[in-house]
């Protein structure tokens, strides 16, 4: 509070009496952090180029979509795919965050200062996590709304309105599935190295130096193989759910497309699902040996 | 209250090294000095107040709280300065202070407002706003106290607070941490190598080495009773010496010095009465108080 006097007094040290917020809140507040350190708000101007870069592209291929979508009266592209097609994006993103969020604190070693206060261990890798995925998925998702929009706008009755909002659930719901994978594997790379470079060509690496393997796989001379060759891959597992659980939303050439799954929609879901829960315990497990450091 | 009590507390680490061992010590609110050489177990014992540890065998309270336990609790009301540099350099100091007051779980305005308020108090004014990296060791020092005081704790566990410092600036840190202790009603356990650091501020000291303890007393109890009179002649010292022990005074030689022990004021008279009748030029006559670094020499070389 504004004192009404212009006199500045030294009032000595002041004992602070008032509410101290508990887990959640202080939870909330790193997280809050977090999500704003993936877009490099509160950070240097150099720390801002990259994410808003992305950010631009992205929504600037979304106008381009519906503008092109609302020229010639039919869709380019679905809200899925949209997210499929910027994946590269995507892992160039996740690339530069993960290494924002968390080998910057190794490197700096701030963080004895985090486990010297109340918020237990495993929170602050768990909020960095959640930032990252919240990050990756308003990257992914807010293109999505501007299509959304833009449909919206040049479609004609509320039923149109419907039917664009009931295609942009599972884009949104897809682009939470990207969010998620991307944004365990990529934090886990990052929380290996306190050199934000290395984390970054970590991170790179083995979002594409798994795709050959996928390739490789899949020309193998045996049909099983083949059709499980996207779980090399963190890119094609994605796309393989994405396949399995919402079809008619990848897949919309006439002549089928897409890698043939068989039988094993199930075992990439499963496979995804696994994948996450490893990251996330081996997120832990480092933290918790950071911790004791 | 106790502000620390332990009872044959152990810490042995993974590859068995004993960091701790069957150490038992109680020490009461005020400016508490650990003091060790490197290696003793003071960064062991930090962490085990703090709860990042957890106690191989025996028992440890903070503020009558179990940091095994209760660590959440104890972490409130306790703010740590790391002996390593621990600050990012591209933030500002008050953006950092006023982040980790958030994370020790005061509202953001409420975090905003100590953080300006704790640089203040730890000397850093405009400064504050520019990013770290360009600060001195001085600097970064107090941004660290500052980071450790901004949620208002009942203790603070200071690791080495004048590493890396100038003569002048270790003075400046030392005044600062004996304000902390004094005017601001918060309870310092300082750590240091250097005993001669820290007994000037500290109102009880606690030593060890090798994970044992050595000692744990107040400094008073200490230096009492062990003050000396130190007496400089320009000439005739051994002619002085002899005239002393003739007064039946126990003096010991001590390079140039002449140490007499002080048992009361008349001391003073005996000794300025037999340089006076030796007519010898008297270069300085005052009171030493024993150094604490000489009486744990004693006590090891009489151990040995």
């Amino acid at each position: 509070m504004p004192e009404p006097t212009g006199v500045i007094h030294d009032i000595g040290y002041q004992r602070y009496t008032g509410p101290r917020l508990g887990r959640r809140q202080v939870f909330g507040a790193l997280y809050l952090h977090g999500v704003r350190t993936v877009f490099g708000l509160g950070r240097s101007a150099k720390a801002k180029i990259f994410p808003w870069l992305v950010v631009g592209i992205v929504v600037m291929v979304a106008a381009a979509v519906t503008a092109i979508s609302s020229q010639i009266g039919q869709r380019v592209m679905t809200y899925a795919q949209f997210a499929d097609s910027m994946s590269w994006l995507v892992i160039f993103f996740v690339a530069v965050a993960a290494p924002e969020l968390v080998s910057r604190d190794l490197r700096s070693g701030v963080l004895p200062l985090y486990f010297s206060r109340p918020l237990p261990r495993a929170d602050y890798p768990l909020a960095k996590l959640l930032a990252l995925a919240t990050g990756l998925w308003l990257l992914l998702g807010a293109p999505q709304l501007v299509m959304f929009f833009g449909a919206a706008f040049t479609s004609d009755g509320m039923g149109a309105v419907w039917d664009e909002l009931l295609d942009l659930l599972p884009g949104l719901l897809y682009a939470g599935l990207w969010a998620g994978i991307f944004a365990s594997v990529g934090l886990l790379v990052a929380a290996l190295t306190g050199k934000r470079a290395f984390a970054a060509g970590g991170i790179v690496a083995v979002f594409l130096m798994t795709t050959p393997i996928v390739g490789t796989l899949t020309i193998l001379p045996s049909e099983t193989v083949n059709q499980l060759a996207g779980l090399a891959s963190p890119s094609t597992l994605v796309q393989g759910i994405g396949i399995w659980a919402m079809r008619d939303q990848i897949v919309t050439s006439l002549d089928g497309g897409g890698p043939d799954l068989g039988p094993f929609g199930p075992v990439y879901a499963l496979a995804a699902v696994a994948l996450i829960a490893a990251c996330v315990a081996l997120l832990l497990a480092r933290y918790r040996k950071v911790a004791a450091r | 209250m106790t502000l620390i009590a332990t009872e044959s507390l152990t810490k042995v680490y993974g590859g068995g090294v004993t960091a701790l061992s069957e150490l038992t010590v109680a020490v009461e609110p005020g400016v508490v000095g650990l003091v060790g050489a490197n290696g003793a177990g003071k960064s062991t014992l930090i962490k085990l107040l703090l709860g990042l540890l957890t106690p191989t065998a025996g028992r440890i309270q903070v503020l009558g709280l179990d940091p095994s336990t209760d660590a959440a609790q104890v972490r409130a009301r306790v703010g740590y300065m790391p002996e390593h540099d621990c600050l990012p350099p591209d933030l500002s100091a008050a953006e950092l202070v006023t982040h980790l007051g958030r994370m020790s779980g005061l509202p953001r305005t409420v975090a905003r407002e100590r953080a300006s308020e704790a640089l203040r108090h730890v000397g850093l004014h405009e400064e504050r706003h520019r990013p770290v990296g360009g600060y001195s060791t001085g600097m970064k020092q107090r941004v660290k106290l500052a980071q450790a005081l901004v949620h208002d704790p009942d203790l603070l566990l200071l690791d080495e607070p004048t590493n890396g410092l100038d003569p002048a600036g270790r003075d400046a840190m030392l005044a600062l941490v004996h304000r902390i202790g004094n005017e601001f009603g918060i309870s310092v356990l300082v750590c240091s190598h250097l005993l001669g650091e820290v007994e000037r501020i500290c109102d009880t000291l606690v030593a060890i080495e090798g994970g044992r303890l050595l000692r744990a007393d107040h400094i008073a109890a200490m230096t009492s009773a062990t003050d000396v009179l130190a007496v400089e002649v320009s000439e005739g010292t051994d002619a002085l010496a002899t005239r002393l022990a003739a007064l039946d005074l126990p003096v010991s030689r001590d390079g140039r010095l002449l140490l007499v022990p002080l048992a009361d004021q008349g001391t003073y008279d005996l000794i300025l009465g037999a340089v006076a009748e030796l007519d010898l030029p008297l270069h300085r006559l005052d009171q030493r108080r024993h150094r604490v670094a000489e009486l744990f020499a004693a006590r090891e070389s009489s151990h040995a």
